[in-house]
């Protein structure tokens, strides 16, 4: 249907699309062929473009001189413990917030609104203070429940939840449900796309939160998996092999998760953006 | 008005109850953090120490010149960063949003991956990268004659912040591509078809049509890019610890040497409230200067 004529501007275009997906990919590309590399091969110059003696002596030292094993399953109980705790609170959360009229609620929202805007590294000083009074400092809690109070997750799912017939609800109410069941039986699986698309950008979130757990895990046992690369790479700044086969174990599970559900994904960062 | 009152009061109980787990979690972990933050801004608060010194901190950071010397690259990185990702990402999306659904995700994986192979990985190449000896962009730039001795790129004061600069944009421009390929693709098609049937150019045809549309999307791209570049944080900590002579020091940086390594807590929360009030006053701007076209 569509003709569309060859000009300078469209090669350029192509040329230059090409060239910057090469560099956007090559950091992981370079990962995942470094993660198979003797140490030797990975600081040679001109550089081995492609593992020509691969071997898995990088991943056996990570895994058994380090607790690699140990911090991946870190990094996934923090993510889905915090996926989990945040998609539950917002979708109860954003659906009053959407389809109640309460005393407070104005002033609630805006609360959330101002406080969303605000970074969370500009409050973690007083945040650990607040862990330690707790005595959960250096445990995987004290990264998951601070992530849990941020109030992205309700505005998200407040747009969400304005998809609500209120209609729907006031039958509900009419047939005799309480009130707990009209948001499990009727408001939830209209909300369905907006909580899994809340879940999957917590988890990659989270996954790649590295200040929060910076500051809050300090015990070897204790770091997650992106933390324990960056301690590794200041330990052993030259060892490229190992440090790469740790960040190939860090970034193949969050990748994965990203390519599988891409389209949720996508739906909840321009949901999101979207203005209330 | 007994009956109306009433059912409201009922609504109000039911709407809390939902409301309790997050605002539980809000208050504890956001609320309370923030006041702690800023009633702590005007003590001298140590490990050993806890005393009331009214406005002395904030005396101090403005006279502090390593702390003058973050906010300017701070200042560097946002002013560098924002327009350029605006820009990236509008081309990117221009250029891909009419194609079809394979190679838009295509592309919108491809500038994402960055993003989500996360700050500590994606450094882990880039320390490499920019390596003086051993690393490929050396390797390259001597390749082609651009250069005739090895640079130390993170270890020069000159490139230094450039060359996390370059890092950060590569980690930033996947969320804003996302969100224009969104905005393009709702784009009333009619009018783009009207206006090339009239002769339009294609930059006209952009220029008129496409972009006044884009204005809200562009708005929040540039505030939440704003805020990110403000944070940058990881990068700096992971590749140069905010040198070489503090060249490469931003406020977030800065902040957590102070709290985290040299435990003065009452100074560092004193820039944590600086930092604050800085993005909520560039936010706000940004939402007046821009927001002027924009129609809600």
């Amino acid at each position: 249907m569509k003709k569309r004529k060859i000009t300078p501007f469209g090669v350029i275009t192509i040329v230059l699309l090409s060239l910057l997906t090469i560099i956007f990919v090559f950091p992981f590309y370079w990962i995942m062929t470094g993660a198979f590399k003797a140490q030797p091969a990975t600081i040679v110059i001109p550089p081995q473009w492609w593992p020509t003696h691969p071997t898995m002596e990088n991943f056996t030292k990570l895994l058994v001189q380090n607790p690699a094993g140990r911090w991946l399953f870190n990094s996934i109980f923090i993510a889905l413990v915090t996926m989990i705790l945040v998609c539950v609170t917002s979708s109860l959360a954003g659906y009053v917030l959407a389809k109640k009229r309460f005393y407070g609620q104005k002033i609630l929202f805006s609360i959330f609104i101002a406080a969303m805007a605000l970074p969370k590294q500009v409050v973690l000083v007083p945040l650990v203070r607040i862990i330690n009074f707790m005595g959960i400092h250096d445990t995987l809690a004290a990264v998951i429940l601070p992530l849990v109070g941020w109030p992205f997750g309700v505005f998200l799912m407040k747009q969400f939840s304005e998809n609500i017939p209120g209609e729907l609800l006031e039958s509900a109410k009419i047939d005799g449900c309480n009130e707990l069941k009209t948001f499990t039986k009727i408001a939830f699986p209209i909300v369905k796309p907006g909580f899994a698309a809340l879940a999957i950008f917590t988890f990659i979130n989270t996954w790649n939160d590295y200040f929060m757990q910076l500051v809050m895990l300090t015990s070897r046992e204790n770091l997650t998996i992106s933390l324990g690369v960056a301690t590794l790479q200041a330990e052993m700044a030259t060892n490229y092999g190992l440090i790469m086969a740790g960040a190939a174990l860090a970034a193949i599970p969050i990748v994965t998760v990203f390519l599988v559900f891409q389209k949720s994904f996508t739906q909840g960062i321009t949901m999101g953006a979207v203005k209330g | 008005m007994n009956r109306i009152n009433k059912i409201r009061m009922r609504e109000t109980i039911v709407s809390y109850c939902f409301l309790a787990p997050v605002l539980l979690f809000f208050f504890v972990f956001v609320l309370t953090p923030m006041v702690m933050g800023f009633v702590t801004s005007f003590f001298n608060y140590t490990m050993t120490d806890f005393t009331f010194v009214g406005l002395d901190n904030y005396v101090r950071m403005f006279t502090d010149p390593v702390f003058i010397k973050s906010l300017k690259n701070t200042l560097i990185i946002v002013v560098g960063s924002v327009p350029i990702t605006v820009i990236f990402s509008l081309f990117v999306a221009s250029q891909t949003y009419e194609k079809n659904v394979f190679t838009r995700s295509f592309f919108r994986c491809v500038f994402f991956l960055p993003v989500v192979t996360g700050s500590v990985a994606v450094t882990v190449v880039w320390k490499w990268i920019y390596d003086p000896l051993s690393g490929i962009l050396n390797y390259i730039l001597k390749g082609g004659h651009v250069i005739d001795q090895n640079i130390s790129w993170l270890g020069n004061e000159k490139y230094a912040l450039w060359a996390i600069i370059i890092i950060l944009l590569t980690t930033s421009v996947g969320q804003p591509i996302i969100l224009y390929i969104a905005a393009l693709g709702n784009v009333d098609k009619s009018l783009v078809e009207a206006a090339r049937v009239d002769g339009a150019t294609e930059f006209q045809v952009f220029w008129k049509i496409k972009w006044p549309s884009l204005l809200p999307t562009t708005l929040y791209i540039v505030v939440i890019t704003t805020i990110n570049s403000f944070q940058c944080f990881a990068l700096i900590q992971l590749l140069t610890s905010g040198g070489p002579n503090y060249a490469t020091s931003t406020i977030m940086y800065y902040l957590y040497e102070k709290a985290f390594k040299l435990s003065e807590y009452g100074y560092a929360n004193t820039m944590g409230v600086f930092l604050a009030v800085l993005i909520a006053c560039i936010s706000f701007a940004q939402f007046k200067i821009l927001g002027n076209d924009v129609e809600y």
